[in-house]
C-alpha cells in the first residue's frame, strides 16, 4: 500500500522514474542504431510508458472515500502543479496547438494567453476558497452554498455538457495515436485508448490518476521540449530557442515576401484537389493579422472556461491546506508554461524548416519530382497529413502549392529536420500522455459528480462507503464507453471541441461559481437561473451560428461563451435580487468560506 | 469593524489589484496588437506583439500568481489566520 511514507519520498520516487525513463530512451535510441524498425520502436513507447502508468493506477487502489474523491487531500504543492498541467495539457495543447500557430500566427496565439491567464482569476477568485469548502466536488459547492437538490442537479448538467464535450475529444486523440504507434484501426485503437485510460482511473479514483499524471507530466514535457531544444541547435539557432529566434522570425518574414505570400493565391478549382483537413500558410508568421476585438474574445472565453471547468478545479481540491492550494496554481501554470511558451518556437522552426533554400531540409524552391520522393514525404502523404500538386505547371514547389495537416507540425516535425526515429516515438508517447491524463481527469470529474452528487446526495443518502464506490465505478466506465462511442463517430476536430467545452463550462458556470464565494446575496434561485439560462443561451447561440446565422457583437462558434455567460450574469443577478435574501445560516457559511485557516467548512459530513 | 471585516476587506483590496494587472497583460495590450507590432521596443529581438503573446504576458501570469500567494498569505498572517501547520 501507498501510504505517508509514499508521500515523504516523492522526490526520490520519481527522480529515478526520470532517470528510468531517461535511460529508456537511450536504450531505444541504441536499438535503432542496430537497426530496430521505426514500428517497433513508436509499439515500444507507447506500451511502456502505458504499462507504467498501469502500475501506478494499481498501486493506487483504494477503498477510502477521502482517497477516492480528492486523493486524501494530501497531495504536495509542487506535485499537485504537476499533476494540473498534464491534467490541463490535453492533446489539443501537445499535439495541435503549435500546429494551429504555424498555420494562423498571431491570432491564434490568442489561446495561448487565455489558456495561461485564466490561472490567475482560478489562483484569485475561486481555488483556495473552494478548498476550505472542503468539498469532493464542483457541483458539491453549488448544491451546499446554495442549496437544494435544483441546484446541485443544474451544476451537474452544466459539467456533464462541457466535459463530455471534452473528453470524447481526448479519446479521439488517444485513439489517433494509439492507431498510428501500434498499427491498428481507429475503431479498435479508440478502445485500447480507453481501457489505458480506466485503468489508471478505476480502482484508486483520484489518487491514482494523481500519481499517474505526475508521471504522464514528466514523459510529455520531455517529449515537447527534447525536440524542440534538438532541432534549434541542429539548425544552428542556438540551443535555447525561446531567447534566440528573434533571427529566424525576421528570417521567415523575408522568406514569406519573397515566396509571394498573400499575393499568389490558389484557384478554387486547385484547392479543390487538396484532401480535406491539409491547409497551407495564408497568413504571415508574425505579423498581427487579427482585429483586436477577436483575439480578446477568444482569450476571455478561454479564461472564464479555464476558472469553470469542474477537472481543473478538482485538483486544487487535493491539496493539504487553503495555502498550498494558491500556490500550487502558480506552480501548475509555471509547468503549463514551460511547454506553451515552447509551441511558437516548434511553430517557428517547423516553418523554417521547410521554406528555407538555405538548409538541407528546405523544400520550397525544389522540383516537385524530387519533394515527391523524400521518405518523409511518402510516409506523412499517405498517412493523409502532407500534399504537394504543381497548380502552376512549372515543375517547382511553390509555397502556395504545399499542404499540411495541423497535427503533422508536432508529430512530423522531428523526421522533417532529420532527427533519429527515435524522437518521433518518443513524441507520439508524449502525445497519448497529454491525451490520456487530461482523459482521466475529465471522465473522473464526470463520474464523481453523478455517483456522489446525484446518487448520494440525492437517490440514496444512506448508501455506505462501500457501496459508494462501486457506483462510482461503474458510472466511471459506462461514461469511458459512451465517450468512446462518441468519439470513433469522429463528428468534431479535437481542436474545435475543446475549445467548445471551454465556452459550455463558461457560460453555465463561471458567475455561479464566482458570485458564490463573493456576493452573498447570491441565492439558489439565482443561481440555477444562472447556470441554466446561461447553458441554453449560449447553447442556442452556437446552434443559430452553425446553421448559417449572422450573429453579434462579432461573436463567433468559438466565442459563444460571451453570449452564454452575459445572459448568466444578469439572469442570476435580477433573479437573486428578486427573491429572498440566503438565511443566516448560508451567509455563515460565505464568511467561513473567507478565512483561510480552520476545518473545512464541510467537515467530516461527507 | 471585526477582524474578519477588515480581514476581507484587505482580501479584497488585493484581489482588485491582482485582477487589474491581470486585465493589464490579458486583454489591455492586445487593443493595441498593430502598434506593439510597430514598437521599436523588441524584447529579445522579437516584434513587441510576438513577443507578449508567446512569452510576455505568460510569464508575468506566473509571477503574478506567485506575487499574489505571497501577499495573501502576508495579510492571513497579520489577522492570525495562516495555518501553522502547513507544509
Amino acid at each position: 500500500m501507498i501510504k505517508g511514507k509514499f508521500i515523504d519520498n516523492l522526490p526520490k520516487v520519481y527522480g529515478i522514474y526520470t532517470g528510468g525513463f531517461l535511460v529508456f530512451i537511450i536504450l531505444m535510441a541504441i536499438a535503432e542504431s542496430m537497426g530496430m524498425s521505426a514500428k517497433l520502436i513508436g509499439i515500444f513507447f507507447v506500451s511502456f510508458t502505458v504499462g507504467i502508468y498501469a502500475i501506478i493506477g494499481y498501486l493506487s487502489r483504494t477503498l477510502q472515500l477521502d482517497a477516492y474523491y480528492v486523493a486524501g487531500r494530501q497531495v504536495p504543492t509542487v506535485f499537485n502543479g504537476m499533476a494540473t498541467a498534464a491534467d490541463w495539457m490535453s492533446g489539443a495543447s501537445f499535439v495541435a496547438m503549435a500546429g494551429g500557430i504555424y498555420f494562423k500566427g498571431y491570432g491564434y496565439m490568442a489561446l495561448l494567453v487565455g489558456w495561461t491567464g485564466g490561472y490567475v482569476l482560478v489562483a484569485s477568485l475561486l481555488a483556495p476558497y473552494l478548498r476550505k469548502f472542503g468539498c469532493y466536488t464542483v457541483p458539491d459547492f453549488i448544491g451546499t452554498r446554495y442549496g437544494g437538490n435544483l441546484a446541485r442537479v443544474s451544476a451537474v448538467i452544466v459539467l456533464t455538457v462541457a466535459s463530455f464535450t471534452y473528453v470524447t475529444a481526448q479519446i479521439n486523440a488517444t485513439g489517433t495515436i494509439a492507431s498510428v504507434a501500434l498499427d491498428i484501426p481507429f475503431g479498435i485503437a479508440v478502445y485500447v485508448g480507453l481501457a489505458s485510460i480506466l485503468i489508471c482511473s478505476m480502482l484508486g479514483g483520484m489518487r491514482a490518476v494523481t500519481w499517474t499524471q505526475v508521471a504522464q507530466y514528466i514523459v510529455l514535457i520531455i517529449a515537447y521540449l527534447l525536440p524542440v531544444f534538438w532541432i534549434s541547435n541542429k539548425m544552428g539557432a542556438g540551443i535555447f530557442p525561446h531567447f534566440m529566434l528573434a533571427d529566424e522570425v525576421a528570417r521567415i518574414a523575408d522568406l514569406e515576401s519573397q515566396f509571394g505570400l498573400g499575393t499568389v493565391k490558389n484557384t478554387a478549382a486547385d484547392l479543390a484537389t487538396v484532401p480535406k483537413g491539409l491547409a497551407g500558410i495564408t497568413k504571415a508568421h508574425s505579423e498581427v493579422n487579427t482585429t483586436p476585438w477577436k483575439f480578446i474574445s477568444l482569450a476571455v472565453c478561454m479564461m472564464a472556461g479555464t476558472a469553470s471547468l469542474p477537472h481543473v478545479m478538482m485538483r486544487y481540491f487535493t491539496t493539504p491546506s487553503v495555502k498550498s492550494a494558491r500556490r500550487s496554481v502558480g506552480w501548475s501554470l509555471f509547468f503549463i508554461f514551460l511547454l506553451y511558451s515552447s509551441a511558437p518556437m516548434l511553430a517557428t522552426l517547423s516553418k523554417l524548416s521547410l521554406m528555407d533554400p538555405n538548409l538541407a531540409t528546405g523544400i520550397i524552391g525544389k522540383s516537385i519530382t524530387e519533394v515527391q520522393n523524400i521518405d518523409w514525404y511518402q510516409n506523412w502523404n499517405q498517412a493523409n497529413l502532407m500534399f504537394v500538386s504543381d497548380f502552376n505547371g512549372n515543375g517547382t514547389l511553390e509555397l502556395n502549392e504545399f499542404f499540411m495537416g495541423g497535427k503533422a507540425v508536432v508529430l512530423a516535425t522531428p523526421e522533417i529536420a532529420g532527427l533519429p526515429y527515435v524522437i518521433s516515438g518518443l513524441v507520439a508517447a508524449g502525445g497519448m500522455a497529454a491525451a490520456m491524463s487530461t482523459a482521466d481527469g475529465l471522465v473522473l470529474a464526470i463520474a464523481n459528480a453523478l455517483s456522489h452528487d446525484l446518487y448520494y446526495k440525492i437517490i440514496d443518502p444512506k448508501a455506505e462507503t462501500a457501496k459508494r464506490l462501486i457506483v462510482a465505478r461503474v458510472l466511471l466506465v459506462i461514461i469511458g464507453f459512451a465517450g468512446a462511442t462518441i468519439a470513433a463517430l469522429e463528428i468534431q476536430g479535437i481542436l474545435g471541441s475543446v475549445i467548445w467545452a471551454f465556452d459550455f463550462a463558461m457560460s453555465g458556470l463561471f458567475f455561479p461559481l464566482v458570485l458564490g464565494v463573493w456576493w452573498k446575496r447570491a441565492n439558489a434561485q439565482g443561481a440555477v437561473a444562472g447556470m441554466l439560462l446561461g447553458l441554453i443561451s449560449g447553447t442556442a447561440y452556437l446552434i443559430w451560428v452553425r446553421n448559417g446565422g449572422a450573429g453579434f457583437w462579432g461573436v463567433t462558434q468559438l466565442t459563444f461563451g460571451i453570449v452564454g455567460s452575459a445572459v448568466s450574469l444578469v439572469s442570476m443577478v435580477a433573479v437573486s435580487l428578486m427573491t429572498k435574501a440566503p438565511d443566516a445560516a448560508t451567509q455563515r457559511m460565505v464568511d467561513e468560506v473567507r478565512i483561510p485557516s480552520g476545518k473545512t467548512v464541510l467537515g467530516k459530513q461527507h | 469593524m471585526s477582524k474578519q471585516a477588515k480581514h476581507w476587506e484587505k482580501t479584497r483590496s488585493l484581489l482588485f489589484i491582482t485582477l487589474a494587472i491581470w486585465f493589464v497583460f490579458s486583454i489591455g495590450i492586445f487593443f493595441f496588437g498593430a502598434e506593439m507590432e510597430a514598437s521599436s521596443f523588441r524584447p529579445l529581438g522579437y516584434p513587441l506583439s510576438y513577443y507578449m503573446t508567446c512569452q510576455g504576458s505568460l510569464g508575468i501570469f506566473v509571477i503574478l500568481i506567485f506575487w499574489f500567494a505571497n501577499q495573501q498569505e502576508k495579510i492571513d498572517e497579520e489577522f492570525g489566520y495562516s495555518e501553522k501547520e502547513d507544509d
